[in-house]
């Protein structure tokens, strides 16, 4: 019975979210109070059934409710109860219901908070986010509804996917869609100015913390995933320019470019019409990206269930919503245009200029993603793109922004002087080829390291003499406003991120070999001894365990166990076992023995010595946290309180308060 | 019309991503075909394992069609693979002939003593050379050679019932049809 309630509730969520979308907004078109009234407590309603929908799922998995389809696929009785929860979005049907509740989450928040802005306009963002959740809503109940019965009942259920079943996947989808459906509100905020024909800049200042905190969830998805796919896949790799991957670093490089022209247009005025059409980019991929993840257009090494009924549904649901965007753009945007012009050297110039590379960056990602596909069209045959075309084009694109990076801050807006960054041109440069110089008698010159150095340091020094800066000149507590460390934050975390992207791709040592109990191998100035195997078990796998004592010059370092788990329906996953530090990182997967009989005889297995790997995702998570230092700064609520006050006043006054 | 740019981008893209959603339903988008598919074998001249002063080089088999099963001691999934070519290799109606990849020869007897032979002789290629010529990826690997040593198909991977009944079968089937 239970199950059907949550199909039911699923029923009057589509139903509540019919009435937030469409009745809102015929009332901010007709200027009805009473049908504007209504997008507040409909997307409350809203949330309440979905949520009610995902705790019954949540529920149907904890008791093993194996007579819903659903959970008999995706958890059997020998899962522990936080992996079965972790499965209630461990497939498409599942992750969908997520997906659709923090939708409705983040709608929530936006509903509560939004009381200062006027009235149209709050209807129509939450009008425009009403109408996305209609999609999705029915997606799920017609394509993949996660309720449907399965009988008869079978006594067990199958397995959740063993390589989900690590704490890093349990967090990363969570996360990852945090970010997604974060940009949605950008996109909804876009989608009303332009329906309204008018973007003060005060609104953009309003939805500013909103895309932060959205590319902080963002940032840190992805850190999740890659940390997972090092840490599980035993690869030894961070990243692998997969379909699925692309999929989300699309969104995040389009909202990177467009938390910047988000501050363009709230200080100044300019690039409006970009700064709508970053929105509408960011949300779009972020939906193109489920698109490709789920209809199994492309191949990718992310097993997902694939379904081209689902694949077609997004395809008609994407040109619905963004064909409908953008053609919304083309019709509107001239009514919205405005601002201020700025000088060749200013603020304005260097961010545009940063923008319009994470955007190419982008393209160039979507090319090289989608290119299989225009070789399959116009029959050029079988292709994949891999690393090689990523690998070069990236860093190119990439260059002129951390070559600007240091200079961001010092710029004016509208017009700069050019005394003060000739001095930190002049510092920055000499600081790096410093390094670059001490660093190569380290690395024994290889470039891609030395190149590593200095580009961590140009940027990292720039980002430090500002903080210095500021730490001179300005009266304490005035120093650093959140908003101004978060963009520190997040740019010195891109220096801590190019060390290890390129310390530890050049200078990594990996090693395929075949050891018997008692053999050691040397691997970066590191002793592996493998010690042998044993058997051991955990809540629903059993497994080959290795034990590897690692010494270096005679002195421990570390045992460490490397696993091949085999779980229930016999399938095998290996656990590779990681020694992390902070200069290097120590890993070993285990691989096949050399004689299927023989357990305590010769295995096959991979060490790998990994220099400043970690920094990677530590230069990641210092982006995330400036997103979310940056979303906090109370000048994004302040202003509005100063605002509110002056409601009363004549509207003249209010909207020259606002230039101001 | 600057404006509409993103718009038409779109469509462009929409449509692209339809004509995948369409292609997809008729190709499998995982499989790799082999550059060689359809065209000659390229030329091989291997030694017996069983007797390595005889070779058997492509010249001497051409005339019936046959089956290069690539496999190695070494191989863990040749083993999984094993019992399927035990039962099945007879019904073909093809001959099968094994390919003994990378591998010593003692071990390899050792292996075939244990797990038992269906083929109908065995070439060992020890350097890997030739393989390379074939565009081996990996043991275990099929390929279907015709009678005029044309390679019509190949199979990356172990042969499972499965894929013999409907991969294997059908391309055996279309070329005695053809024979006559």
């Amino acid at each position: 019975m239970t199950p059907e309630l949550g199909q039911l509730a699923l029923v009057l969520a589509l139903l509540l979210s019919l009435a937030q979308g469409v009745l809102p907004l015929v009332g901010a078109w007709r200027g009805n109070r009473a049908l504007m009234a209504t997008a507040r407590p409909a997307a409350a309603g809203q949330a309440v059934f979905v949520a009610l929908a995902f705790l019954i799922l949540v529920w149907a998995f904890l008791r093993f409710d194996f007579s819903v389809q659903y959970v008999a696929d995706n958890a059997n009785l020998q899962l522990p109860w936080y992996y079965r929860i972790a499965a209630v979005w461990g497939a498409h049907k599942g992750s969908l219901l997520l997906w659709i509740l923090i939708l409705n989450g983040w709608t929530l928040a936006l509903a509560i908070f939004s009381r200062q802005l006027p009235e149209a306009f709050a209807a129509r963002v939450l009008g425009v986010l009403g109408l996305v959740s209609v999609g999705f809503l029915s997606f799920t109940l017609f394509t993949s509804d996660p309720f449907t019965r399965l009988l008869p009942m079978p006594a067990n259920g199958a397995d959740l996917n063993p390589v989900l079943q690590d704490p890093g996947m349990t967090f990363h989808p969570p996360v990852l869609y945090m970010g997604y459906v974060g940009f949605s509100v950008a996109f909804a905020f876009s989608i009303a100015a332009l329906l309204g024909g008018e973007l003060e800049q005060a609104w953009v200042r309003w939805a500013r913390p909103w895309t932060n905190a959205a590319w902080g969830f963002l940032s840190c998805g992805i850190v999740a995933g890659s940390w997972w796919a090092y840490a599980e896949l035993g690869w030894g790799g961070w990243w692998f320019w997969d379909p699925v991957e692309n999929a989300s670093f699309m969104p995040w490089l389009v909202g990177a470019a467009l938390i910047h022209a988000q501050a363009i247009t709230e200080k100044r005025g300019s690039l409006r019409a970009w700064t709508i059409l970053l929105s509408i980019f960011a949300f779009s991929l972020s939906l193109l990206g489920t698109f490709l993840v789920r209809s199994g257009v492309l191949t990718s090494v992310h097993a997902f269930a694939s379904d081209p009924r689902r694949g077609l549904y997004i395809l008609c649901f994407l040109a619905v919503v963004v064909g409908g965007s953008l053609l919304l753009y083309a019709l509107r945007a001239p009514k919205v245009m405005g601002g201020r012009p700025f000088a060749t050297v200013s603020r304005e110039s260097a961010l545009l200029v940063g923008n319009l590379m994470l955007t190419v960056a982008a393209a160039m990602v979507m090319l090289g993603t989608l290119f299989p596909l225009i070789a399959d069209a116009f029959q050029l045959g079988k292709v994949s793109v891999g690393p090689p075309y990523f690998g070069l084009l990236f860093p190119l694109l990439m260059a002129p922004v951390v070559l600007l990076l240091p200079f961001g801050p010092y710029l004016r807006w509208g017009k700069g002087e050019g005394g003060q960054l000739k001095s930190v041109l002049l510092r920055c440069g000499v600081a790096a080829l410093a390094c670059a110089i001490v660093a190569a008698f380290f690395v024994g010159g290889r470039l891609k390291a030395v190149v590593g150095v200095a580009a961590a340091v140009w940027v990292g020094v720039g980002v430090l003499l500002y903080v210095a800066k500021r730490w001179r000149e300005m009266p304490r507590g005035r120093r650093y406003p959140a908003e101004m460390a978060g963009m520190l934050l997040a740019h010195f975390g891109v220096a801590v991120f190019l060390v290890g992207v390129l310390l530890s791709e050049s200078l990594s040592v990996s090693r395929d070999v075949r050891m018997a109990p008692g053999d050691s191998q040397t691997v970066g100035g590191y002793q592996f001894r493998f010690d042998g195997i044993r058997q051991t078990t955990g809540p629903n796998w059993h497994a080959e365990q290795a034990s590897v004592t690692v010494t270096r010059d005679g002195k421990p370092v570390d045992v460490m166990h490397p696993q091949k788990r085999t779980y229930a329906h016999e399938q095998v996953q290996t656990e590779s076992a990681v020694d992390p530090g902070i200069t290097r990182d120590l890993y070993v997967a285990l691989g096949e023995p050399m004689d299927p009989a023989r357990l305590q005889g010769a295995w096959a297995l991979r060490v790998y010595y990994k220099p400043f790997v970690r920094w990677i995702w530590g230069g990641g998570l210092f982006m995330m946290l400036g997103g979310f230092v940056a979303a906090t700064d109370r000048r994004f609520r302040v202003r509005r309180e100063a605002r509110e006050r002056v409601v009363a006043g004549p509207v003249e006054s209010t909207a020259r308060e606002v230039r101001a | 019309m600057n404006r509409l740019l993103p718009f038409l981008g779109f469509v462009a893209l929409a449509v692209l991503l339809g004509f995948g959603l369409w292609w997809n339903r008729w190709h499998d988008p995982t499989a790799v075909p082999s550059p060689l598919i359809n065209k000659p074998a390229p030329a091989f001249d291997l030694p017996q394992l069983d007797a390595p002063s005889r070779t058997i080089s492509k010249a001497s088999l051409l005339g019936h069609p046959y089956l290069v099963n690539v496999f190695a001691s070494w191989c863990y999934v040749c083993g999984e693979e094993h019992p399927t070519l035990m039962t099945e290799a007879q019904r073909l109606g093809v001959p099968l002939i094994g390919y003994d990849y990378k591998d010593a020869p003692g071990d390899a007897k050792a292996w075939l003593a244990e797990h038992g032979n269906p083929y109908r002789l065995i070439v060992a290629d020890r350097s890997g050379r030739t393989a390379m010529d074939f565009g081996v990826y990996g043991a275990p690997e099929t390929y279907l050679i015709d009678a005029r040593g044309v390679i019509r198909y190949k199979r990356i991977g172990p042969l499972t019932p499965d894929v013999i009944q409907h991969q294997l079968e059908p391309a055996i089937a279309a070329l005695a049809k053809e024979a006559p």
